[in-house]
């Protein structure tokens, strides 16, 4: 598939696959997509190599769009694209978005084909600046 | 972490790696509990588990760790920090340790550790967008710095991450959860530079015991 593939890393397992769950319903089967959710122990929080497996299962060559819930997860997100190294980090960015309505902005905007950096500006545009 | 066997003013003190990673590891475990009792009032309560599982694992491998040149030994360090402590901690924890092991040298000098350890802190504070005076370890991290650039022995450098520690009580969290508390968070420790200042400890004790 050639679209921007969209990442959702929240604390919690539950909002995580709510929110792909929301994508699905709303905008459907064009768009990889892929979450991670919970500390891997059971708890709340969010974790690297979750975050690199499924930035793994929603690549795209087009990219891959991350969003966010609390501060951690934006730091573990980080980390795993740096982690994740060239050639694909580059094409892998975490949007500064709500992470429910930035996850299905920004895979509606996906699925019309459109490049990383207008999936990623829509995401953008529903945060206060 | 035998990047701080340079801690001894001039001559150079030679402490394996192997005993670095078992000190640290000890000190965290033997204070876990109280980690997590700091990180229980002003954040969300996992820090000392998450640190020590962290810890352990790097424990666990110390063997392979130790056969490596410091600077790699450093980064892979660090690499299993991230991907073992989780959290907030886990990438600053772990970035701490990568960035040190990506500008020291194989055999540091004071002045290089000195460097690396600098550009390790800009490094964490870049990871977490943040900077000295947010009640984080970076306020451990910096006084840590100073001193090792003024030529402070392993004792005075114990001393100032003990008292950097402390400092961080009346601040207010600018920076990761406990930053949700607002004013609430003056009068409690933070418990990442409580960390900080336990890890060093340890390595400049265990230096000052071989020296």
């Amino acid at each position: 598939m050639s679209n921007v593939g969209i990442v959702i890393v929240s604390h919690s397992p539950l909002v995580a696959e709510g929110t792909a769950d929301m994508v699905r319903q709303m905008v459907g089967d064009e768009v990889p997509l892929a979450w991670c959710g919970g500390n891997g122990h059971g708890g709340l929080g969010t974790n690297v190599e979750a975050i690199i497996g499924a930035i793994d299962k929603a690549w795209s060559e087009a990219g891959v769009a991350i969003l966010v819930d609390l501060g951690g997860a934006e730091t573990n997100s980080e980390m795993a694209v740096e982690m994740i190294g060239e050639p694909r980090a580059h094409k892998i960015i975490v949007c500064n978005a709500p992470i429910v309505e930035g996850a299905v902005m920004a895979a509606t905007e996906a699925s019309g084909g459109a490049s990383l950096r207008e999936v990623v500006a829509t995401a953008h545009e529903l945060s206060p600046s | 972490m035998s990047a701080e066997t340079m801690v001894k003013t001039g001559t150079m003190v030679k402490v394996d790696l192997k005993t670095l990673i078992s000190v640290t590891a000890d000190t965290i475990a033997a204070h876990a509990d109280e980690l997590t009792a700091l990180d229980q009032a002003i954040g969300d309560g996992d820090h000392g588990l998450n640190m020590k599982r962290g810890f352990e694992a790097v424990r666990a491998e110390a063997e392979g760790f130790a056969a490596k040149p410091l600077p790699e030994a450093l980064k892979a360090i660090g690499t299993k920090l991230v991907m073992t402590v989780g959290g907030a901690s886990g990438p600053l924890f772990g970035t701490l340790f990568m960035a040190l092991g990506k500008e020291i040298s194989a055999e540091p000098d004071r002045a290089n550790l000195a460097m690396a350890f600098g550009k390790a802190i800009e490094a964490v504070a870049a990871r977490g967008k943040s900077q000295v005076g947010q009640k984080t370890m970076l306020d451990v991290l910096q006084p840590v710095h100073e001193a090792l650039l003024q030529g402070k022995t392993a004792a005075e450098i114990a001393d100032v991450v003990d008292r950097a520690a402390d400092a961080t009580v009346p601040m207010k969290a600018l920076r990761g959860r406990a930053s949700f508390l607002g004013d609430r968070s003056i009068g409690h420790m933070d418990a990442g530079g409580r960390s900080v200042a336990l890890l060093v400890r340890a390595v400049v004790e265990s230096i000052e015991g071989h020296a």
